[in-house]
């Protein structure tokens, strides 16, 4: 029942487009029936593989908006001198200012000095989440509306949902496809986990983004491990990562060949262990090493 | 003019745009790599650095003797940054967002404000080619703030080329926000064409024009290309999916260098964007 | 002496959970006159950041004096400390276990943070 027994793996890259969801839709048929959280929520891509049927949906709702309303608005100009994200701007027709909704971070500052109180702070819809089955498990996947803020509060919710649903059937794995990047979305999806893979490329970049995400998983004392994709592209480089890897004290869990069919798995909509391509038996290597 | 590299998934090929596309323009761009997370331009343009500039957001600090622990402070602030339980406020430095409110609201001017780093933007000069980059700290969870000073320091007049972070969230917004034109990168596969589509519906939303660059033709289907043409927006280059591309950027060379065969290719990706923004010049909407 | 003690559920049997800001909710327990209610802290638990400085202005708007929890992060740490709430730690599976150990005086006072805070 505790959260305490259920095991979080969390799939990440730094750099984007390494593989990542390819390899986490692959574990998902390996685990035998995982919960699944799609946390890259910003570009959600885990159910074009898994084909989920929605169970259920809900709102997400965070943080406030300004909104001016134009029969109250004298047009003084205090909430442009004191918005500090540049999110008020010119009005049309009948609107002296206006909120660009894209810009303002929630603050409330124009809300509390505006002299005439003409500013609304509504909370708006920012998306929506979604819990689903499956043909590997459930999985809780999310929706970020265009344009909106704190996708770490929705990546937070589907971790916490995910964390939900294994307690109530009894699964002993949340596996997590996180975000690219470092920032605040990826934080939301490493804290508190069991253990991060990194899935990374044997690229310049690969290995650049490699170090800090290395670097972050440390700041958060989550063990981590690196696998290599498409490391026949570049064999040195590959080792230069795998070097890397240990120098920073994280473990190297494998190597997966450089194979279009992984991409042609996609195009079928099947993780690439369902299909007999060769990159499928070091996806499955990756797996067994991690020990779960 | 400033042309913005996006994509909606990551790793399609914006930093190989990118950097391609500037070295095609060559002396007296700007290249602005606001992917302030993971920046990866210069590895690709490596020249010498001219400049390094730290990068703050104001913080409140509390003076203890002018403070009568009202916590009108603690009640404005929606980060939970600033909190009072009846005495001098506490401040939390990583969740504040730095707009100032609290200081403002102060019945008895206690609060005064403070840099607090978050990141560097750094210059370097690459054979005429000037890379502005920000970098983010590690564990600093705001991009937006840092990719407004890269922005800052965009000189007008001449060509920039901004490289976006992947996604289609806060930071990518504040990357291609005032751009003439914006290029989405993508690959020509079910995840490709999915990001492709957030990432249009992102554009539309900021009435930028906006075309498409296939990368990896071949590896998928034509999806991309009935997306695209169904919703009249113009492809401006296809880059096959050439395994040589793959290992030229696996070792940090530009295309156009390692792979002269594929150079005029970036010729012709201007030409475009060039086109493109002569004939919807003025016009909102692409 | 109101103590808090975090948990998922709202009975004296319930498990305790072990993290603080984003704890399901907490039990508030009056030593005084052996009473107790239950708190929802959900509202916090769906907030990105921020969660521990939350939770701790929930609990001094309860009243409570100490919390008694499994780990604790540097922020709801500091906000704690200066709200004057003694934090104790326990491994004790349910709340009436770590409630016993409480007036046992077996717990160990948490003297700085013990994980990393952010969102987790």
């Amino acid at each position: 029942m505790s959260d305490s027994t259920v095991e979080e793996l969390v799939i990440i890259s730094g750099k984007g487009g390494t593989g990542k969801t390819s390899i986490a839709a692959s574990f998902a048929v390996l685990a035998g029936f995982p919960v699944i959280a799609d946390c890259d929520v910003d570009a959600a891509d885990m159910h074009l593989i898994l084909a989920p049927s929605v169970r259920e949906r809900h709102e997400f709702r965070c943080g406030n908006e300004a909104v001016i309303r134009p029969a109250g608005c004298t047009g003084c100009g205090k909430c442009l001198e004191l918005c500090r994200f540049g999110a008020i701007v010119a009005g049309g027709e009948g609107e002296a200012y206006v909120v660009d909704p894209v810009a303002c971070e929630g603050c409330g500052v124009c809300v509390r000095f505006c002299p005439a109180r003409a500013i609304d702070f509504p909370e708006p819809l920012c998306g929506e989440w979604m819990v689903s089955e499956t043909r590997c498990g459930p999985m809780v996947h999310a929706r970020l509306g265009i344009a909106a803020e704190n996708s770490g509060k929705l990546v937070s919710t589907v971790r916490r949902e995910a964390r939900r649903l294994a307690g109530e059937n009894g699964s002993r794995l949340v596996l997590v496809d996180g975000p690219p990047g470092i920032g605040c979305p990826v934080i939301a999806s490493m804290t508190g986990t069991s253990q991060a893979l990194v899935v990374t490329e044997p690229t310049v970049s690969g290995e650049h983004d490699l170090e800090r995400v290395l670097k972050l998983a440390r700041h958060f004392g989550i063990p981590a491990s690196v696998c290599v994709n498409k490391w026949d592209l570049n064999p040195g480089m590959t080792e230069r990562i795998e070097a890397l890897t240990v120098r920073s004290g994280a473990r190297i869990a494998g190597r997966i060949r450089y194979d279009r069919g992984v991409t042609l798995a996609q195009m079928q909509e099947k993780a690439v262990v369902e299909t007999d391509t060769p990159a499928a038996d070091d996806i499955r290597r990756v797996w067994d090493s991690l020990g779960l | 003019m400033i042309v913005s590299v996006a994509s909606g998934k990551g790793g399609t090929g914006k930093t190989t745009v990118s950097v391609n596309l500037a070295r095609t323009i060559g002396s007296g761009v700007q290249l602005l790599d606001c992917d302030v997370e993971e920046p990866n331009a210069h590895l690709f343009l490596r020249g010498n650095e001219t400049g390094s500039d730290v990068v703050t957001i104001p913080i409140p600090e509390v003076d203890e003797s002018l403070c009568d622990g009202c916590g009108e402070c603690s009640r404005l602030c929606r980060y939970h940054a600033i909190v009072s339980f009846g005495s001098t406020p506490l401040v939390f430095p990583d969740l504040c967002h730095g707009c100032g409110g609290c200081a403002l609201v102060c019945p008895h001017g206690a609060i005064r404000e403070t840099g607090k780093r978050i990141g560097v933007v750094e210059t370097r000069d690459a054979d005429g080619i000037t890379l502005i980059q920000g970098r983010l700290d590690i564990g600093v969870a705001m991009a937006p703030p840092l990719i407004r000073a890269v922005k800052a320091r965009l000189k007008t007049g001449t060509t920039a080329i901004l490289d976006a972070p992947p996604g289609t969230s806060c930071p990518v917004i504040a990357t291609v926000r005032g751009s003439d034109f914006v290029v989405l990168v993508t690959e020509p596969t079910p995840f490709g064409l999915h990001d492709l589509r957030l990432a249009v519906d992102m554009i539309r939303e900021l009435s930028i024009p906006f075309g498409v660059v296939v990368n990896r033709m071949g590896a998928g289907d034509d999806r991309v290309h009935r997306f695209c043409r169904g919703e009249d927006i113009p492809i401006l280059l296809e880059i096959l999916d050439d395994r040589r591309i793959a290992e030229a950027y696996s070792r940090g060379e530009l295309v156009v260098d390692a792979l002269p065969d594929h150079a005029s290719h970036f010729a012709t990706l201007l030409w475009n964007i060039r086109e493109e923004t002569r004939n919807t010049g003025g016009q909102a909407e692409g | 002496m109101k103590v808090a003690f975090t948990t998922s559920g709202t009975t004296l049997d319930a498990p305790m959970d072990p993290r603080f800001g984003r704890a399901q909710g907490f039990i508030v327990y009056d030593t005084e006159n052996d009473t107790f209610e239950a708190v929802d802290n959900r509202q916090v638990l769906n907030s990105a950041h921020g969660a521990g400085i939350q939770a701790t202005e929930a609990i001094v708007r309860q009243g409570a004096g100490c919390v008694v929890t499994g780990h604790c992060g540097p922020n709801a740490h500091r906000a704690l400390t200066a709200a004057g709430i003694r934090i104790y730690s326990t491994e004790a599976p349910t709340v009436a276990e770590a409630l016993e150990a409480y007036r046992a005086g077996a717990l160990d006072t948490l003297n700085s943070a013990d994980v990393d805070g952010h969102w987790s």
